[in-house]
């Protein structure tokens, strides 16, 4: 047993190697991050499972997972309830808590407006946006409309009775079907009929139960020729699965752009080693092969975002989406 | 015939060594979930996703279609052997399942069970193979009226089978509504019902919550009473002559079972419906049909039979709109419709075209893995009698550990924990009061959907209830419609006239 135990003469030296060892090791680490998780992370997605939100969350979750860029596993659990207040309000109790995060889509900014929560993105940590998904206005191919003049000829025609589905009220497609009707004149010509996701809206329209959607691209195509037409755009730009179809500023109406933005954000508070951590893993995932071929085809835009720009950001869709619901008269100053 | 081709492309596939062994990784490990209250095939196929992600898409849709199979099998066994539904699909298996246990018929109405499944699922993999196109098209005709014109065919079907006293059957009902209004205003976004801001009840009352605490942890109070007098509460036995016999039985079934998958394979298919009304519509159907109505509840192996071979069809059936038109049928298939997005493909009619070992692929292992469940669930009845066999004084704690992850595991919330305890009490208290439980579950079950599909049709028709009954417009929503009327009249009308013949008694 004495062999085991070190000599006098060993000791300083063996104190020096191990010294050695941690300055390298402590070196190499530095350079990535001084924080890493120690517990399974949360994942929590302010939406149902199946839905557009869930199954970006689920994608991040494969790209990480196979990449192996983190320790510990991502944990998605849905939080679905009062359109993202639960999900907010959960962020809000686990305040300075690196090992949970929150996958974002618009009601981030329209949900702690209208709710009056004791929430907004300004208790919360901003850290990495992703994609910015884009809308088109849809309807079904029987219609037999070609363009944005048939469909407002075909909406006064209908006098009052035209409909058009969406997710849920007071979220984005009814405020981008506001923006529609406020840029044509055709306030109080169309009946907004919400439903439950934008995979339902889709099917609602192709088998001809409501008369127009403005899904995002990937909700839309699966029926896609065969039974929907996208009429124009709402991008700055033609988006490059369907160069056919005009933008909206294209049509003379410029103001007509609005996304969805897919984002990540933690519970106020956090370590700054934690954030520095959860950039790098986020901007790793944005700049990802997988990540790329996904957002083409899925016609979304890839958007890669974090810092301080990014709070600037969340501030302009703050406001941006209180104007929209001031002007839809749902929110007063 | 090009689509007998495929399925031998597609069980070709589905038959390479390791898609075999991906099925059958997922078939055992689906009845284990199955079994456990509370997990279910949602939650299962949602935790296991991210093991699929290291193998081709084809092997990972096999392995989670095989995990939502397994756990349509698993779900039965508990519901049977403790009166815990394993999920929700399996809550009208309880109703017969379990006093047949209690009569030591346990291993009867396990094996009725696998085998209803077997049968089920196997009808509507053939519908699956053959029709899916067409059948998909048939699908897209079901908006919102339509939608509610089958809830309310649910709703009728079940009336009049809640118990002795019509008026207690209406309460549990509306008690049912009641609690599936709790949480998040379905049209209007708006929380309400929350109790001053309670975070637990933004997220609603989970039926999970509910069916657990009132079948599982009432059951507990009820064998509390009892007292732990009796040492094995069941003489249950097994042996290849009793399996023997129940098989020769159950040709007694075969008539509710052919009714049952067909259901289950139509109510499945459609979105929004899936297998869980599918499982209480072929509940009561197989009850008014049968010759011996009055056996029902109290242990028919019809009763078994009619919901396992309904939900096991609904499931295959609710990965038609999932496949073609990018629609689930069920929570479970939403899951698995995003993990296709995770996976790149697109679902629709090209998908058929674009990756057609993809859908062959699953379509050839969900025969495998449908013959795989059924040998799986039968070889494990075994298991579960020797488990049922332990004192009350082991069992007793064991179930109620079982019932605090199952009331925990769908929202991940300790609210719903406590919750599930409250509905226990509750449920103990309905029962020594003979309020019936079934149909309280079942509103709790349909009530968001009843509530969203009638308010998405005001909406559209403008305010105008004719949107229902409008022959032209919506032909199978009025002829459903009608179907249903005659269905809730029809047990009034020898309720009214057996008053009057007691009315004309005792006035003479």
């Amino acid at each position: 047993m004495k062999s085991l135990k070190p000599s006098k003469r060993a000791i300083p030296f063996l104190t020096l190697a191990l010294s050695l060892l941690i300055v390298v090791a402590l070196g190499t680490t530095q350079a990535l991050a001084a924080w890493k998780p120690t517990r399974p992370i949360e994942f929590v997605i302010m939406a149902g499972k199946g839905g557009g939100a869930d199954r970006i969350a689920r994608l991040m979750q494969k790209i990480v997972t196979q990449n192996k860029w983190s320790p510990q596993p991502l944990v998605p659990i849905n939080k679905k309830g009062g359109s993202g207040a639960e999900a907010m309000l959960y962020l809000l109790s686990k305040k300075g808590n690196p090992h949970v995060i929150l996958v974002t889509l618009n009601s981030f900014f329209t949900t702690p407006a209208l709710r009056k929560l004791p929430v907004n993105y300004t208790k919360l940590t901003p850290v990495y946006r992703l994609a910015m998904d884009t809308f088109l206005l849809w309807v079904n191919t029987k219609s037999g409309i070609k363009n944005m003049d048939d469909f407002v000829k075909a909406v006064k025609a209908k006098k009052g009775k035209w409909t058009m589905g969406g997710t849920g009220k007071m979220q984005e497609d009814q405020l981008v079907t506001n923006m529609l009707m406020q840029a044509y004149g055709l306030k109080g010509m169309i009946t907004y009929v919400p439903f439950r996701g934008g995979g339902t809206v889709a099917k609602n329209l192709a088998g001809g139960h409501v008369d127009s959607t403005v899904n995002n691209p990937s909700e839309g195509l699966p029926h896609y020729p065969g039974k929907m037409k996208p009429i124009a755009a709402l991008t700055p730009e033609r988006i490059p699965a369907f160069k056919e179809v005009p933008t909206f500023k294209e049509l003379g109406q410029p103001q007509l752009v609005y996304f969805m933005q897919r984002s990540i954000n933690a519970p106020g508070g956090i370590p700054k080693d934690a954030l520095a951590w959860y950039t790098d893993l986020f901007n790793k995932l944005c700049n990802s092969k997988e990540w790329k071929d996904y957002t083409s085809k899925k016609a979304l835009n890839r958007a890669c975002l974090s810092g301080a720009p990014l709070g600037k950001f969340f501030a302009d869709e703050d406001v941006k989406h209180k104007k929209l619901l001031m002007g839809m008269g749902l929110l007063k100053n | 015939m090009e689509i007998l081709g495929n399925l031998f492309y597609g069980l070709g596939i589905a038959l390479s060594p390791q898609n075999l062994l991906m099925a059958l990784f997922g078939v055992v490990l689906g009845v284990a979930i199955g079994a456990m209250p509370g997990l279910g095939s949602v939650n299962g196929v949602a935790i296991l996703l991210p093991i699929t992600f290291a193998v081709p898409p084809t092997s990972a849709i096999i392995f989670l279609a095989a995990i939502y199979y397994g756990a349509m099998y698993g779900g039965a066994i508990s519901s049977i052997t403790l009166n815990i539904p394993g999920a929700s699909t399996a809550v009208a298996t309880t109703f017969d399942g379990y006093p047949l246990a209690r009569r030591g018929k346990a291993a009867d109405a396990l094996v009725t069970a696998a085998v209803a499944s077997f049968i089920g699922g196997t009808l509507s993999i053939v519908l699956f193979t053959f029709f899916a196109p067409p059948l998909a098209e048939f699908a897209l005709r079901f908006g919102p009226p339509e939608e509610f014109a089958v809830v309310l065919l649910a709703y009728a079907t079940f009336a009049g089978l809640g118990g002795e006293s019509p008026l207690k059957t209406i309460i549990a009902t509306m008690l049912g509504l009641l609690m599936s209004t709790v949480g998040t205003d379905i049209v209007s976004g708006s929380p309400r019902l929350i109790f001053g801001g309670i975070t637990g009840f933004y997220h609603g009352i989970n039926f999970l919550v509910l069916a657990i605490g009132i079948y599982g942890v009432g059951e507990i109070f009820y064998t509390l009473e009892e007292g732990f007098k009796t040492k094995e509460r069941y003489q249950a036995k097994l042996g290849v002559q009793e399996t023997i016999s129940t098989l020769k039985n159950l040709t007694k079934c075969a008539p509710t079972i052919a009714r049952g998958s067909l259901l289950g394979f139509f109510v499945g298919m459609l979105p929004a419906a899936g297998a869980t009304p599918a499982s209480f519509m072929s509940y009561s159907i197989a009850k008014r049909f049968a010759k011996n109505p009055e056996e029902f509840g109290k242990g028919a192996l019809e009763g078994v039979a009619a919901p396992e071979c309904a939900n096991n069809a609904a499931s295959t059936g609710s990965m038609l709109p999932m496949l073609t038109l990018g629609i689930p049928g069920s929570p479970t298939t939403a899951v698995m419709l995003g993990a296709l997005f995770v996976w790149g493909l697109v679902p629709g009619p090209r998908l058929f075209v674009e990756n057609a070992e993809f859908v062959w692929g699953l379509t050839g292992s969900l025969y495998i893995a449908n013959t795989m469940a059924v040998i799986v669930a039968i070889f494990a009845v075994p298991i579960f009698i020797w488990m049922l066999r332990m004192p009350m004084t082991i069992l007793a704690p064991i179930i109620l550990v079982v019932c605090a992850v199952g009331g925990f595991s769908p929202t991940q919330d300790m609210f719903d924990v406590y919750l599930m305890f409250i509905f226990g009490a509750v449920g103990y208290i309905f029962r020594k009061l003979d309020y019936p439980l079934a149909p309280m579950v079942l509103a709790l079950v349909l009530g968001g959907l009843t509530e969203r599909t009638f308010r998405q049709s005001m909406i559209m028709s403008h305010g105008d209830p004719g949107i229902f009954f409008d022959f032209a417009g919506h032909p199978i929503a009025a002829v459903l419609m009608m179907v249903s009327v005659v269905l809730f009249v029809l047990p009034i009308v020898p309720m009214i006239f057996r008053f009057r013949v007691s009315r004309a008694g005792t006035s003479a």
